[in-house]
């Protein structure tokens, strides 16, 4: 089957290897070590790590379209904030009427605002099955709409990432009125329980995390077998030369379509399992700069690697942790520093620093031999 | 047409009742049949009343000073273009102007561009494997797995097109000649019935040229090839039937020494010299 394919792929095996590997590390020292413990694992950093990787998974999504596709796309944070949104309205049914006002079916910021009802969009999010479709459905479906009119119309390059920016943007400025029915600018947030589970306790967050590390691991499966295949190949045909992918017989917009949607998907999964690990999710996430932010962590990656992808977004965001911590108004100093530094130094990113060292190693002993045979 | 005025038309087949997959009718001879074409851009006429047919399995040359709408031709023929008034036809059953680059591709006609396009990150067999006659369609095309008679193909290809030594380098390391090959390669791997090339010795050494030529004559019977080029030695070497082209439309046609003591075509040549 072509989606287990990429399994005998050493790098796929490695990767993997070195994700599991870590979620196991970080479970057993948090559980099986005392509070206290110089190695112990708070259930903080837990939730923190989590997240990481649901931005590891996001970069993954844009990596797919930019790298292998070469869509560039600023506006991804969208898909992310949409799944999110889904997850966080599923979340809010869940609070039931434990909220501050009591009332059994309608979410707090409802009751403020003298809502009578519930809005028809609301309507479902109640059962877990029908929000995690959502999660996938919306975000896939936003995508399908706006890439069928864009790859249509043939807008590529920097036009079409002005168009994902304004579309975000756009979208920020609508989750922002109180109107739309989505808490506004406060969002959605209170959250108690996730399918029967109490959030706030230290196992769930656990659980929470190795879910997301699982995601991430198939996330990458899905992508790694997409650019594996022969599409992926087309993929990287369509991003070079788009007239000679035309002309061999390849549709080039439903290719940049299907793959534009696989990314938009598994962006708003990132978001969904991103929104129960923070407890919020707000119009913020629709914010420009935050889409941008994503292409600087694929950036400092290295494209079109995936896995550059995952070690960009936990490097940046790790170094965000660190920076806000310490000196929070240097921060976008810090990271605008960082990107020039690697455009200028590092264009193929950390993955290409690793390339360049692995096929040096490679070279030493064939390079003598060739001189050998020569001589 | 809107199928209102079509119903109107009783004298011919409904375009809607014609199967849009039937093989290329060739059974009345040319391949290619395009008539009274024209195109203008921005008022001026790159493409003037231009009329062509090209049998099945012919060798056809088109040569013809710059800027006499040879590459315009090609990109109408594609569908790259849309022209302004005229038809074009793909055997007697398949109107080209009703269709998209890729339709028209996968019907058979394959296209090597003037500037050698390859795909300079993908390996030299990906770039044969990607052109390779196959169903392009998404899904089809996911979950596609390279068979042993597949790989048997690209390897022979790989062989006429003497880029064996470098099946697994990346095409842009090639050489501007071996990017043209490569590109021809790609088009024998699409298995077309008609094969437009523009310019295909461009950058190449004599030795190379040789090579080309025999590749190109070695098609004919089997596939239509049309040739555009400048170098009249090349053309000469391989040319059975030549085309001049001048301002958009047909100057003069028939064997190349016809066409060379043809007073017309001199004075379009020899002006420009001068």
């Amino acid at each position: 089957m072509w989606l287990t394919r990429p399994l005998q792929e050493r790098s796929t095996q490695l990767f993997l290897g070195i994700l599991f590997m870590a979620l196991l590390v970080v479970s057993v020292l948090h559980v099986a070590l005392p509070e206290g413990h110089a190695l112990h694992v708070s259930a903080y950093t837990v939730t923190l790590l989590g997240k990481y990787l649901c931005y590891a998974l996001l970069a993954v999504a844009v990596d797919l379209v930019w790298g292998y596709l070469g869509i560039l796309s600023l506006g991804h944070g969208a898909f992310f904030a949409l799944g999110g949104y889904a997850m966080g309205m599923y979340l809010m049914r869940q609070i039931g009427d434990r909220g501050t006002y009591g009332d059994p079916v309608l979410p707090d910021f409802m009751v403020f605002l003298n809502w009578q009802e519930l809005p028809w969009y609301w309507y479902g999010f109640d059962m877990a099955w029908f929000a995690f479709a959502m999660v996938l459905l919306v975000p896939g479906a936003l995508a399908l709409v706006f890439g069928w009119l864009a790859f249509r119309s043939r807008v590529t390059g920097v036009y079409l990432s002005i168009i994902t920016q304004a579309l975000t943007f756009a979208l920020m400025l609508a989750f922002f009125r109180n109107e739309m029915g989505f808490g506004g600018n406060n969002g959605l947030t209170d959250f108690r329980d996730i399918l029967g589970f109490n959030l706030r306790t230290d196992e769930v967050r656990l659980g929470l995390f190795i879910a997301t590390g699982i995601a991430l691991a198939l996330g990458y499966l899905v992508c790694r077998a997409i650019v594996t295949s022969k599409l992926g190949r087309v993929s990287v045909a369509c991003r070079d030369a788009e007239a000679r992918t035309r002309f061999l017989g390849y549709r080039v917009e439903r290719v940049q379509l299907f793959v534009f949607v696989v990314s938009a998907m598994l962006a708003g999964v990132a978001g969904a399992l991103y929104v129960p690990q923070v407890g919020i999710i707000n119009p913020s996430e629709f914010s420009p700069l935050f889409s941008i932010e994503i292409v600087v962590w694929v950036a400092l990656g290295g494209r079109a690697t995936l896995y550059g992808a995952v070690i960009g977004a936990i490097l940046v965001n790790y170094a965000k942790t660190v920076f806000t911590g310490v000196m929070p108004d240097a921060w976008l100093f810090a990271l605008g520093a960082l990107f020039v530094l690697v455009t200028v130094f590092l264009p193929q990113g950390i993955a290409g620093l690793l390339k360049r060292r692995r096929k040096r190693n490679d070279d030493t002993p064939e390079t003598s031999s060739t001189a050998e045979a020569t001589a | 047409m809107s199928i209102m005025t079509e119903l109107a038309n009783r004298d011919q087949v409904f375009s809607f009742l014609t199967p849009t997959d039937s093989p290329v009718d060739v059974r009345h001879g040319p391949i290619l049949y395009m008539e009274d074409v024209n195109v203008s851009f921005d008022g001026f006429k790159a493409i003037n009343n231009l009329n062509l047919t090209i049998d099945d399995g012919e060798l056809r040359c088109i040569i013809g000073p710059n800027g006499a709408g040879k590459t315009t031709m090609m990109d109408i023929i594609t569908g790259k273009t849309r022209p302004d008034t005229g038809s074009v036809w793909f055997g007697s059953r398949h109107n080209l102007l009703q269709m998209n680059e890729p339709d028209i591709a996968s019907l058979g006609i394959g296209r090597k561009f003037q500037k050698p396009t390859v795909f300079e990150a993908l390996s030299v067999f990906e770039n044969l494997e990607l052109a390779m006659a196959a169903d392009k369609r998404v899904f089809p095309t996911l979950t596609a797995t390279m068979k042993p008679e597949h790989r048997e193909r690209i390897d022979a290809v790989l062989e006429t097109i003497h880029l064996k030594d470098l099946r697994d380098h990346p095409a842009g390391i090639l050489s501007h000649g071996q990017k043209q090959w490569l590109e021809i390669g790609m088009l024998l791997m699409q298995r077309p019935r008609l094969l437009l090339v523009d310019e295909p010795v461009a950058g190449m050494t004599e030795q190379e040229m040789e090579r080309t030529a025999e590749l190109l004559t070695s098609l004919t019977g089997k596939q239509s090839v049309v040739v555009v080029e400048h170098d009249m030695g090349f053309v000469r070497s391989i040319a059975r039937k030549v085309t001049v082209l001048h301002q958009g439309s047909v100057l003069a046609e028939g064997t190349m020494d016809q066409v060379s003591n043809d007073p017309e075509v001199i004075k379009v040549y020899l002006g420009e010299d001068a």
